[in-house]
């Protein structure tokens, strides 16, 4: 028996940073703003206070921080030949669950893309000639330039510090001399560097490259946003991504947004509750509400004038299918695009080992690192290597965390008294080298329903069919050669590359970046939402989040999609509220 | 004024004649009423945690026994409804009800005595808009005699006098001002002078400091070895206006007294505090007792493992942010009550317009033992120029059983 509940004017399903943004800036149009969020209410001091945030055993090892696989969980497949088996343990990728989401245990690098990767496909045919047939890249149908006072929105919110490269065209030395023009410099300054950065930065500066500090969400210094809301400084605890930040020194939900938004009489977040679907009307054209379940098995439909799917990439297109909205993509006729381009980031690394000097990166932070830019995207020459995109080369100092941390040399043991001493002698004096690759579009990669495993509702479980492509393989031999050649200049004893070989295995963490299913674009034949984040077939209903980016860039994502979900709220507020209905006429 | 009128009405449909007051409730006076209300930080005491604003029932612990506080909407049958603008009067003036019985000094009379009648009238006028609520007063868990109203007349003939403000003509207006609001309506001595046996101010101790509900409410005398000499006027303001300043952050008790209080007044006011504040002076204090060298070395220990990331290793904190203990008042107090309390129970910044974070240090109560906390509070009490003293662990043990046995704040 479901129970109808009081229409409210938009509810969101999800509440973590998207939710956040959303319900803040809508809430200031005098709406009713409810937001269902499946996990649990958290706050700094009730969930992870300085006194067990750094629980390494119990957030990461035991995966408290996530999402519950026992719940619900997706399958997995690299091809479509074999069958897809339920992933018990989360592994590659860590989706968040609870009040502030994944943004409650990200590690705070804080990226624009550049401006060609939003026109990945027509600048790279452009100038390299026509993209394989397999290759299903596309442009996102928004440009760097109108999403540019978004990232400047949300960098603000932030309290980001950095250095820029490109104010208002102008070049400047320290940043990234290859990013897109910013109307401001960075409202803080860059993190304190440490050893390791500047190896690396003196090795880049020897190969002629450009360095410049990570963008970081982690505080430079005691910063007032500018809803009032105050980050304190990082203590470099090296606590960051898989974990919360116990001195609201990482830009989250938490610490930007909720302080004030909660206090508005026109916000509510109902917790423990999960949506089972959006609601559509006869026509199929209007949502109107959602159906939700409780913690008692209860359920109750809430009707709103506005749907906005808040969730993580993967539960945004799972209940797009589970909602019948839209056609489910069939890589074997090409036909549907909910679950099309699914993609990913293509990592890959190299150990750097001292003899005589302390690298001592249990002074960290999740985004204290020097990054070179020279190899993303279209900023080099692609002529002839057979790939598009790239990815930026850093060297962060994250964290030492002893369970999670063992570096060992080349040719050390797995195991007993020869790693025990390996792991002893180079805790203190290694650090790595990174490259965080792109991510292109490949017919078949893939999401969709799962046909045997089902979720604690019995609803059939989220399918994910996915392996590197060749142009990911080409594209990460060339950056790993990059990093290479940093390494070995940053004057260590030795070093150890990590290639990205093999297919892709969902179990070694790489990164959690998942993107695609619910695609943006400039028309309804090739896209689930326009440029807007508004779905083609039901106006009323907008979608967040990575699911819209057509293909994944070089580069960490929560930048790119708070600006989309700004750019988005900013549409609804100033056009849709106005005059309900398509943005863009099809 | 639309809904000044609607409440008017209302009032009007109650059955039994209840007191006109048409004439008063235009604007200008219920806004007056409103910012008398404000600063006498009517709504705490007058609001259960969580229940509706002013429908009294929140538990005031005294050391006598529990006192309830009641209803003061306009409600008729549990609130004032029935009372008439004298008897409000007399129970601000004179600490009686409409019946002739006593009030409790809980309810601090002894202070809003001090308020001309026209104060006094304009809240009365404010509190009739507000919507009124039904509920009742628990009864007062006294033990006899004193829930034996008729004995509050020998206290009262004892320790009151209901006098109206006198402005000291040697002082200037703004001096006069920060007076009338601290002695008056502000009733500050209520947590920040010592009580004597029978509960009544210690009147040569006045705003030297108190202890209530297990909090240890500190000196709050600005002038030559109070508790804020080393604080400016512009301190006390910004204190009272936001809950941060550069030496400390509001908790606790405090921090309802801002939330609901000083950071709705306006600056002038403000200023009229600190300035009156500003010119009391306060004694001096014996140094403590010199700190056991291996306790001081566990402290600094403890402390750097547990506190230094947000105090910072020299007690220098983050202004605004997270308290400094260097030069702290509340660190230095003669009593450390709030000390070992902020360590066992931790301490949540009040959220205020101006800082909507509630900045929250977390409890180490199941963390440290009594001598770990005991070694960390002597640490942080007598480093970096700080002269509180030493705690022992049986201080921490004893507070911490009488915080388990519930005589802590509700929740």
């Amino acid at each position: 028996m479901t129970r109808k509940l009081p229409p409210v004017d938009v509810v969101l399903v999800g509440f973590g940073w998207t939710g956040a943004i959303l319900a803040q800036e809508l809430t200031q149009d005098g709406l009713q703003v409810l937001a269902i969020e499946r996990g649990a209410w958290r706050d700094t001091p009730s969930h992870f206070p300085t006194t067990v945030a750094q629980d390494e055993l119990r957030w990461y090892w035991r995966k408290e921080m996530f999402q519950s696989t026992a719940r619900e969980t997706l399958t997995f497949r690299n091809s479509r030949g074999e069958t897809a088996l339920p992933m018990r343990r989360w592994g590659s990728f860590l989706p968040g669950e609870g009040v502030g989401g994944g943004g409650v245990h990200w590690n705070g690098q804080t990226w624009r893309f550049l401006p060609s990767d939003f026109v990945a496909a027509s600048h790279n045919a452009g100038r390299y000639g026509p993209l394989g047939p397999e290759m299903t890249v596309q442009d996102y149908g928004v440009t760097y330039d109108e999403l540019e006072p978004h990232y400047d929105r949300f960098e603000k919110l932030c309290g980001i510090g950095g250095r820029a490269g490109n104010l208002n065209g102008e070049i400047r030395a320290g940043g990234n001399p290859f990013e897109g023009p910013r109307s401001a410099e960075y409202p803080n300054p860059p993190m304190h560097m440490t050893f390791a950065q500047h190896r690396f930065e003196a090795a880049t500066g020897e190969l002629g490259l450009k360095p410049f500090p990570g963008p970081s969400a982690n505080m430079s210094q005691p910063y007032v946003n500018p809803l009032g809301c105050q980050l304190a400084p990082c203590t470099y605890c090296g606590f960051c991504e898989k974990y919360g930040c116990g001195n609201y020194s990482k830009a989250s939900a938490q610490t930007t947004i909720l302080p004030v938004l909660m206090r508005k009489p026109n916000f509510s977040v109902k917790t423990h509750n999960e949506v089972l679907q959006v609601k559509l009307d006869s026509t199929g054209r209007r949502a109107t509400g959602v159906i939700h379940v409780d913690q008692n098995g209860e359920e109750y439909e809430q009707p709103a004038d506005l749907v906005i799917l808040c969730a993580y990439q993967l539960s945004n297109t799972r209940l797009m299918m589970l909602s019948g909205i839209g056609e489910i993509y069939d890589p074997a006729t090409g036909d549907g695009l909910v679950g099309k381009n699914y993609c990913y980031q293509v990592m890959s690394g190299a150990d750097v080992f001292f003899d005589d000097k302390y690298t001592n990166e249990f002074v960290g932070a999740g985004a204290l690192g020097m990054c070179v830019d020279d190899y993303n995207g279209d900023n080099f020459d692609h002529s002839g290597l057979g790939f598009i995109g790239g990815g930026y080369i850093a060297c962060w100092t994250t964290h030492s965390r002893p369970i999670e941390r063992q570096r060992t040399p080349e040719g050390t043991p797995t195991w007993g008294s020869a790693w025990k001493k390996a792991v002893a002698e180079n805790f203190l004096k290694s650090t790595n080298v990174g490259a965080h690759g792109a991510s292109m579009a490949h017919a078949g990669n893939h999401l969709d329903l799962d046909p045997t495993y089902t979720d604690v509702y019995g609803r059939p479980l989220m399918r994910m069919t996915f392996d590197f492509t060749a142009n990911d393989r080409a594209m990460s031999v060339f950056l790993t050669e990059r990093v290479r050649e940093i390494a070995e200049r940053m004057g260590g004893r030795e070093i150890r590359l990590n290639p990205r070989e093999g297919p892709y295995d969902s179990m070694p963490y790489q990164t959690t970046h998942n993107t695609g299913g619910t695609i943006m674009g400039t028309n309804p034949s090739n896209s689930v939402v326009n440029r807007y984040l508004q779905s083609w077939d039901v106006p009323n209903l907008f979608v967040m989040g990575a699911g819209v980016f057509p293909q994944n860039a070089g580069y960490n994502p929560t930048g790119t999609v708070a600006a989309l979900a700004y750019w988005s709220a900013d549409a609804i507020r100033a056009r849709y509220l106005r005059n309900p209905g398509p943005l863009v006429q099809a | 004024m639309a809904c000044c009128s609607a409440a008017v009405l209302a009032g009007a449909l109650v059955g039994e004649p209840l007191p006109a007051r048409a004439q008063e409730t235009l604007y200008p006076q219920v806004e007056r009423g409103r910012y008398v209300l404000v600063t006498g930080n009517c709504q705490g005491c007058h609001t259960e945690p969580g229940d509706e604003p002013f429908a009294g029932g929140r538990g005031l612990e005294t050391p006598f026994g529990t006192i309830y506080t009641p209803n003061i909407t306009f409600e008729p049958e549990t609130g004032l409804g029935r009372w008439s603008r004298d008897d409000f009067w007399r129970a601000m003036h004179e600490g009686m009800a409409p019946d002739g019985s006593r009030l409790y000094p809980a309810f601090p009379y002894p202070h809003f005595a001090r308020m001309p009648r026209d104060e006094v009238d304009a809240l009365y006028d404010y509190l009739s808009t507000l919507p009124p609520v039904k509920k009742k007063k628990p009864d007062n868990e006294l033990p006899w005699p004193l829930s034996w109203r008729v004995s509050l007349a020998g206290w009262q003939w004892m320790f009151f006098r209901p006098e109206p403000f006198q402005p000291d003509p040697r002082k200037s207006d703004q001096w006069n001002r920060g007076a009338y609001l601290v002695e008056g309506p502000g009733h500050c001595a209520g947590c920040h002078t010592e009580k004597n046996l029978a509960g009544a101010d210690k009147e040569d101790r006045h705003l030297m400091g108190g202890q209530l509900e297990n909090w240890a409410a500190p000196d709050i005398r600005g002038g030559a070895n109070g508790g804020l000499a080393h604080w400016s006027e512009d301190d006390i303001v910004e204190f009272l206006k936001t809950g941060r300043n550069a030496r400390t952050a509001a908790f606790s008790i405090m921090s309802e007294v801002i939330e609901l209080s000083t950071q709705h007044m306006v600056d002038e006011d403000l200023r009229a505090i600190a300035v009156y504040l500003k010119d009391m002076e306060g004694e001096e204090r014996a140094a403590p007792p010199a700190p056991d060298r291996a306790v001081m070395e566990a402290g600094a220990a403890i402390y750097f493992d547990n506190c230094s990331a947000c105090h910072v290793s020299d007690g220098s904190g983050v202004p605004r942010f997270f308290a400094p203990l260097a030069g702290s008042g509340k660190v230095n107090n003669e009593d450390a009550t709030t000390v070992i309390r902020v360590i066992l129970e931790g301490a949540r910044a009040v959220p205020t317009k101006a800082h909507p974070t509630p900045l929250t240090m977390p409890a180490f109560h199941w963390k440290l033992t009594d001598a770990q906390i005991a070694a960390v509070a002597t640490y942080v009490r007598s480093s970096w120029g700080n002269h509180g003293g030493p705690v022992s662990a049986s201080d921490v043990a004893d507070l911490r059983k009488r915080l388990a046995e519930g005589l802590g704040p509700q929740g």
